[in-house]
């Protein structure tokens, strides 16, 4: 392994001794949730295009751990939506982060995603965060591979510091319901 | 033997009489208003008459009028076209704003099914005979007809929309 430039991912604060490390609960999930977070892609136009390069080898979003992309749900960890959400697909957008299993996690990609963009009309839903919670925001038009890959990382973030019990607590079942989510 | 424009009229006066009037080629395109009780034997006759032979309906629409009079709210508007002679001609009818509703065409063109219900979608004119007139692009949950003029241009769920930026107050404040 001496020649090897595979990169590990540091250790959380913890105790080190002689055959043993000790750490906190907490940092050990947030570690593996965060390193292995699985997109689930909702590509409406033109950001999935940017996706497409996100995931490929330039940029390639395998590096952060994000290597199967999930096409289904219910295998999935973080729920991408690039492109405008009309409101005819809003109800569909709803049951595809339903069937997601917690501990789940959104990002909006672009602009008509986080708010609607120039598409202020009937016919468009004005930011998907009018139907489901989202945890980070990208904003662009669309936005670079770049950008998408440090929403990522702020994502990563996010989930590495998220206590295990808060799926649990009552302010996350507020927010849920607020969403009328079950 | 190209068909003329002279020729459609001529045909039209003599078979629907004073049911089919204004005529009138505007710009390239040869337009007239039929009367909305005879506007599906007048698309019939186009259709199947030997010379005129309008065999193609290239799209139906709606034009909504809030200025005119009560009897003439709404436009419906007929595209045909003529694969023989490559002619286009264009139909108005003008109907009633308070309960907008005509005779369906979708017996005599197909295509007229969902060119139709999209009318019924965006205008909420109700084609008397249709087989399915339900909403066909927007959510079937919609209440209101967003093409008509009265509809607000923005949807009023966006809150991050402030009128300073887009030069509609005059104080920056």
């Amino acid at each position: 392994m001496s020649n090897s430039n595979i990169n590990m991912v540091e250790p959380p604060e913890g105790v080190v001794g002689e055959g043993f490390f000790a750490t906190k609960l907490n940092d050990v999930v947030g570690l593996a949730r965060a390193n292995s977070l699985w997109p689930l892609p909702f590509a409406t136009s033109c950001c999935g295009i940017e996706f497409m390069a996100t995931m490929a080898s330039h940029y390639d979003l395998a590096r952060f751990g994000s290597e199967r992309v999930s096409f289904s749900p219910r295998q999935a960890d973080m729920l991408m939506v690039m492109g405008t959400i009309s409101k005819k697909m809003a109800p569909i957008l709803r049951q595809v982060y339903e069937q997601m299993a917690e501990p789940r996690w959104v990002i909006a990609v672009g602009a008509c995603a986080s708010s609607g963009g120039i598409f202020d009309t009937y016919s468009v839903l004005q930011g998907i965060d009018k139907v489901i919670p989202v945890d980070v925001y990208v904003p662009g038009c669309p936005p670079r591979p770049e950008q998408i890959v440090d929403g990522v990382m702020k994502l990563q973030e996010i989930v590495k510091n998220e206590s295990v019990r808060r799926r649990n607590s009552p302010e996350y079942q507020e927010l849920l319901a607020s969403y009328n989510i079950k | 033997m190209a068909l003329d424009t002279t020729q459609i009229q001529d045909k039209l006066t003599e078979t629907f009489g004073s049911a089919v009037f204004q005529y009138q080629q505007e710009k390239d395109i040869f337009s007239f208003e039929v009367n909305a009780d005879k506007i599906t034997a007048v698309i019939l006759f186009l259709k199947n008459d030997e010379t005129t032979r309008f065999n193609f309906l290239t799209d139906l629409c709606a034009i909504h009028y809030p200025e005119n009079e009560a009897d003439r709210q709404f436009a419906v508007v007929y595209h045909l076209h003529n694969w023989y002679e490559n002619i286009r001609i264009k139909i108005k009818v003008y109907i009633n704003g308070e309960t907008p509703e005509i005779k369906t065409v979708s017996s005599i063109f197909l295509s007229a099914n969902w060119m139709e219900r999209e009318t019924y979608d965006f205008y909420g004119i109700n084609f008397i005979g249709h087989p399915q007139l339900k909403r066909i692009l927007n959510m079937d949950e919609m209440v209101s007809f967003p093409m008509r003029k009265e509809f607000p241009m923005e949807d009023g769920g966006r809150t991050d929309k402030d009128d300073r930026f887009f030069g509609r107050t005059i104080d920056n404040c």
